[in-house]
């Protein structure tokens, strides 16, 4: 019983982690960035939907709406001025100016919000039934997993039937092909943060729902956390996002239950390194044969 | 049609491409010979707007192209089959086929598909598999298919004999006499220049950034210094 309940809490923070990987998978997949970022964002949209909600007073659902707009077009202007100058440019110079950018939010929350840190009341709280709640299922745990799997579900469609979905993989394999095929890079590029960004903010919320201590520092850790799940499924991968992110919310309660609390996050890296030593390419990631 | 004007190609201090001025009237098939690093790739990539010009201009279709971005080229019916093919390897047939279709409207695509099938049979048979484990020449039809996907009034094709066996290449080279034939326009770069004088209205010789011989066809295939240089003696 108890060991289902690690279980059960493992999965659900995993589905966040498994949410935020996905905003790291399919921009690195398709831009070829590390966007370190990516955990800031999550961060705005935990702070856009805490103001949305207590100082305008106005629904949960509304303020997940906002939060979702302020930040994909968040993520598009800090794609357009400071990633796009630099698409030529080597990844080491991109990756420091990710590095960047996210002590920019950092700073510009403290700024806005300051460096208390806020209580965030959770816009999950509809009872669930009993045969769920005898098991420590809260709402919001309910709505990660589902909203997890409708977004995984949701990119693999995307990614495998739309034109635009097939204009990113074209993109991701050959820019200069994508190209010569009339699809726009830089605007397809710039959709793809658009998508991160948007997965960053309802992760933000549901985040901040369950964990209710938001500030500026807030998307940090899990940030790292997913990034590590997006490797551990194997960078580039949707369903690899989503395998790396629940197996790593399960490794992480887990050994947070039975070894050590102060040890779980070095547990949950170490873990990734031996993943890694054995499989480079991550669980699902694959090298694909070239044909010269 | 295509226009070029005395362009100057750059990358960064390497001077590529030479004062270069070449025409290719509706209708006709041109070819650009010339031996390994001559430019051929470079005005090719020009041309299609991946590559700009330091000077010079390029007409299409009576409007200029400088300035114009690469993914709006297609669109005003210009399409390339780059060197190396450079098929979406990760993508099924059908796909690659889809993303030549890009600015083309969605009712068109599948019968662009089929016409594309009729030309080569051999994709339809292998429209589900992923494109990095066709066969090389297979991969060369692809490549070709997914560009007239466009339906390009100027088809620019850059090496589409590179690796092939002779077999295939005499394929490759039926079928731009096909294509020629239905009224396409194409720009032919070869290093083959056997083959592709003898399919081509007219040719251009390219040696190291510069044009130094033109003619029809045949005039270059007896061309005395195109013999030595490009044709084994
Ligand atoms: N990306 C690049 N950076 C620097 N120099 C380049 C680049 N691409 C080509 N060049 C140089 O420009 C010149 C022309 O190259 P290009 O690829 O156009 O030749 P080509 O005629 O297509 O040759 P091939 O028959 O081998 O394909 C060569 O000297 C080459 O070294
Ligand atoms: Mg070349």
């Amino acid at each position: 019983m108890v060991f289902l309940q690690y279980l059960i809490s493992g999965i659900s923070i995993g589905s966040i982690y498994a949410i935020i990987a996905l905003g790291y998978t399919m921009v690195y997949g398709i831009a070829k960035m590390l966007n370190f970022a990516h955990g800031d964002v999550i961060m705005v949209g935990g702070y856009i939907s805490f103001c949305t909600t207590s100082y305008l007073g106005l629904p949960g659902w509304v303020s997940v709406v906002f939060a979702v707009a302020v930040c994909t077009v968040l993520g598009v202007v800090i794609e357009g001025l400071a990633y796009r100058p630099l698409r030529q440019a080597g990844s080491l110079a991109v990756l420091i100016t990710a590095i960047g950018v996210s002590y920019l939010l950092q700073n510009a929350a403290q700024l806005i919000w300051g460096a208390t840190p806020k209580n965030f009341t959770s816009l999950v709280n509809f009872a669930v039934p009993e045969f769920l709640s005898r098991l420590n299922v809260s709402g919001v745990m309910l709505v990660t997993v589902v909203a997890c799997i409708v977004i995984m579900l949701g990119l693999t469609w995307f990614t495998s039937r739309t034109k635009l979905g097939k204009a990113m993989r074209a993109c991701s394999e050959d820019r200069g092909a994508a190209q010569l095929m009339g699809i726009n890079v830089n605007r397809t590029i710039s959709m793809t943060f658009a998508i991160g960004s948007a997965l960053a903010a309802i992760a933000g919320v549901l985040l901040c729902s369950y964990s209710p201590v938001l500030q500026p520092t807030t998307g940090s850790m899990p940030g790292i956390k997913a990034f590590t799940a997006a490797v551990f499924g194997g960078i580039g991968s949707i369903p690899g996002a989503f395998l790396g992110g629940v197996l790593l919310g399960i490794i992480e309660a887990m050994a947070r239950a039975y070894l050590s609390t102060n040890l779980a996050n070095s547990i949950v890296f170490a873990v990734l390194i031996i993943v890694l030593l054995v499989r480079p390419a991550g669980l699902l990631g694959k090298y694909v044969p070239e044909k010269v | 049609m295509l226009k070029v004007n005395d362009i100057n190609v750059y990358y960064g201090a390497i001077h590529a491409i030479k004062g270069v001025s070449f025409e290719v009237q509706a209708g006709e098939v041109v070819t650009l010979i010339g031996a390994n690093g001559a430019g051929k790739s470079t005005i090719l990539n020009t041309v299609s707007g991946l590559l700009h010009p330091k000077t010079g201009s390029i007409e299409f279709l009576g409007k200029s192209l400088t300035g114009v971005p690469a993914h709006k080229i297609v669109a005003r019916g210009l399409a390339q089959v780059p060197e190396g093919r450079r098929i979406f390897l990760q993508m099924t047939v059908e796909e690659n086929l889809e993303m030549g279709a890009f600015t083309q409207p969605n009712s068109t695509v599948d019968p662009g598909i089929q016409r594309v099938y009729e030309q080569f049979p051999r994709l339809k048979e292998r429209r589900r598999q992923i494109a990095g484990t066709l066969s090389g020449g297979e991969q060369q039809m692809l490549a070709m298919g997914r560009a007239l996907m466009a339906d390009p009034k100027l088809l620019m094709l850059d090496e589409p004999s590179m690796g092939l066996a002779p077999i295939l290449v005499d394929q490759i080279f039926e079928i731009i006499e096909r294509l020629h034939q239905a009224g396409t326009t194409i720009l032919l770069v070869e290093q083959n220049a056997q083959m592709a004088l003898s399919v081509a209205d007219r040719g251009y010789v390219l040696e190291t950034g510069k044009i130094v011989a033109t003619g029809t066809g045949q005039e270059l295939l007896n061309n005395e210094a195109v013999k030595q240089a490009y044709l084994g003696g």
